[in-house]
């Protein structure tokens, strides 16, 4: 039994409706279930999943979309019901205004001392609003993603000519003036700044700093291609760094990013060698280089963080502090092996952070790993499907081909429990490797369902002869709305190990391998 | 490179015009942020031929 609304000019965003999915798609009697807006991608998975039909073929992105398939009448009716009532809640219950501009000029008349525009509008829409907003001398972040490279390119050229920020596109994470905006940590103020081309290496960096009692001036996010796209040529970087260098709070740059092309390297390093402050830098998956005058190369995050926080307090960077000893170590990796079955022989690495699941790639390969992954595009390295492990295998599950009409796994973790269970299910799995993301944006209380799933896979190990290592880190800090303690508590509940930070998890992770390795060869 | 308007923003206090998730701009007041949510629709329909007319008209 197939039913199909359409609501002409009923515009909802992204996430209210992925979450109206989920319900729908949670309920008994549903075979199939899409609300969405009618864009041409997803009118073309209507079609795919043969909902296509009658006056949804003409909808347009304006319009709302209530496709069910349902086993019977009555359960389509209900779940149409249902999906219109939690949007009706969404239209009475959100914002605070009675009245929305629809417009940046008429939103400007209501606001005109606004100074930065928020932009997470559908991808082919951000370019266009972005650029009104420079026009109108105003401060721009885009969290939207799907943005022509040449668009970033044509409005940092926009930006650098007006001398405003134009943070993103694909900007997930910024901290200005002690205020967390869209995904981010709440954190202490203090004199670190950071311009990073990461997001939830930001967030993980921050939150590092605040567990090691430093501060953050400024968080600034510049999107992943800035450095990583040799056409953008690192441009809000480059400004990013010229702005903390004039800033009067901020004592440290920090600089991170992920994999950086090689041309832009050269002139980040220059710009900060002239900064006149200590620098720090992480470019992920390349091995520090030492110190160049006042510049000085992280080897993690966690060490970036904590090369900052020294520095800040005008004191020397000392290597290995605050890590575990190694005889802790040893005690931790017995306990996780020695109770593990013979066949269970590889890593499967889950991660909801991009970033975070690179840092645990590059340690892995440095120790001579051969990790499949999707974080890796290389043939030999990537892994064939996303959705499934082979070997060790990472897999970074906010990747495009997870997030295609369903929520991003740092605001709904039932994608990852999904995964936890089919790793349980290959008898080869050793150890799981996680990572939980804190914050605005993220989860209201993540480890809850995460530790459920840890629990039940767990035990299916177990009823079989084997155990499942699973380690993880939580990328958060005691301010965070989600409290961080009682969040450990509920990993920690189900029989996880959890480190202070994603480096000591993958690390520990690397110690636990290494012995299980020695087991089967 | 003239950076004077970010430093000048550094030392403000934001406000901030959302566009897109109702969710950033709620988590921004939770903040103590001032912020205006916008009532975000595609221009013109999300026509992309009229989209384009009016990309024209912006330049």
């Amino acid at each position: 039994m197939k039913k199909i609304l359409v609501r002409e000019n009923a515009y909802y965003d992204s996430v209210i409706l992925m979450l109206a999915t989920k319900a729908l798609k949670q309920r008994s009697g549903i075979k199939e279930a899409v609300v969405a807006m009618g864009t041409e991608v997803n009118l073309g998975l209507l079609r795919e999943i043969g909902l296509l039909s009658g006056e949804v073929e003409s909808a347009k992105p304006n319009d709302l979309v209530i496709a069910i398939e349902a086993e019977t009448e009555e359960a389509a009716e209900e779940a149409c019901r249902i999906a219109e009532e939690i949007l009706k809640k969404k239209d009475h219950g959100g914002g605070e205004e009675g009245y929305c501009p629809v417009s940046l000029d008429g939103a400007l008349k209501m606001f005109p001392e606004a100074n930065l525009v928020v932009i997470s509008v559908p991808g082919p829409y951000a370019g266009r609003e972005a650029r009104r907003a420079l026009n109108k001398g105003l401060h721009v972040m885009i969290f939207s993603d799907h943005v022509p490279v040449e668009e970033e390119v044509e409005l940092k050229e926009m930006a650098l000519e007006r001398g405003l920020l134009l943070m993103g596109p694909d900007c997930g994470t910024a901290i200005l003036n002690g205020k967390p905006l869209c995904f981010a940590n709440v954190v202490r103020r203090g004199h670190i700044g950071l311009v990073a081309a990461s997001g939830s290496g930001l967030q993980e960096v921050c939150c590092c700093i605040d567990r090691m009692g430093g501060g953050i001036s400024q968080a600034i996010g510049t999107g992943g291609r800035d450095l990583q796209e040799r056409r953008v040529r690192g441009r809000m970087m480059l400004m990013g760094i010229e702005a903390l260098s004039q800033d009067p709070e901020t004592q440290v740059i920090v600089v991170l990013s992920k994999p950086p092309s090689e041309e832009v390297v050269a002139t980040v390093l220059s710009k900060l060698k002239d900064a006149g402050k200590p620098c720090v830098v992480h470019f992920l998956g390349r091995k520090p280089s030492g110190t160049r005058g006042s510049v000085r190369f992280s080897g993690n995050m966690e060490e970036a963080a904590a090369m900052a926080v020294a520095f800040s307090k005008g004191e020397e960077y000392r290597e290995g502090c605050g890590t575990l000893s190694e005889a802790e170590i040893a005690r931790r990796v017995e306990a996780e092996v020695n109770p593990m079955a013979s066949e269970q022989k590889y890593l499967r690495g889950l991660f909801a952070g991009g970033t975070l699941a690179t840092e645990a790639v590059a340690l892995f390969e440095q120790e001579g790993f051969k990790i499949l992954s999707n974080v890796r595009k290389e043939p030999g390295i990537a892994l064939q499907s996303p959705h499934r492990s082979e070997r060790h295998a990472i897999v970074d599950m906010g990747d495009d081909v997870f997030t295609l009409g369903r929520p991003h796994p740092m605001i709904d973790p039932s994608l990852r429990e999904e995964r936890i269970a089919k790793e349980a299910a290959d008898p080869e799995t050793a150890l799981l490797l996680l990572d939980v993301v804190l914050g605005y944006g993220a989860h209201e209380d993540p480890c809850g369902p995460l530790g459920e799933s840890i629990g039940k896979a767990k035990a299916q190990v177990a009823g079989r002869g084997g155990y499942l290592s699973v380690i993880a880190s939580i990328t958060g800090t005691e301010k965070d709305f989600q409290n961080m303690a009682e969040q450990k508590k509920k990993l920690e509940a189900a029989g996880c190990l959890v480190m202070p930070s994603n480096y000591q998890a993958a690390l520990t992770a690397l110690h636990v391998m290494r012995k299980v390795t020695a087991r089967w060869m | 490179m003239d950076v004077k308007k970010i430093n000048e923003l550094f030392s403000k206090e934001l406000k901030v015009i959302n566009m897109g998730l109702d969710s950033f701009a709620d988590n921004l007041r939770k903040e103590e942020v001032e912020v205006l949510h916008m009532g975000w629709k595609p221009p013109a329909g999300g026509s992309k031929r009229l989209i384009a007319l009016l990309e024209k008209l912006d330049r």
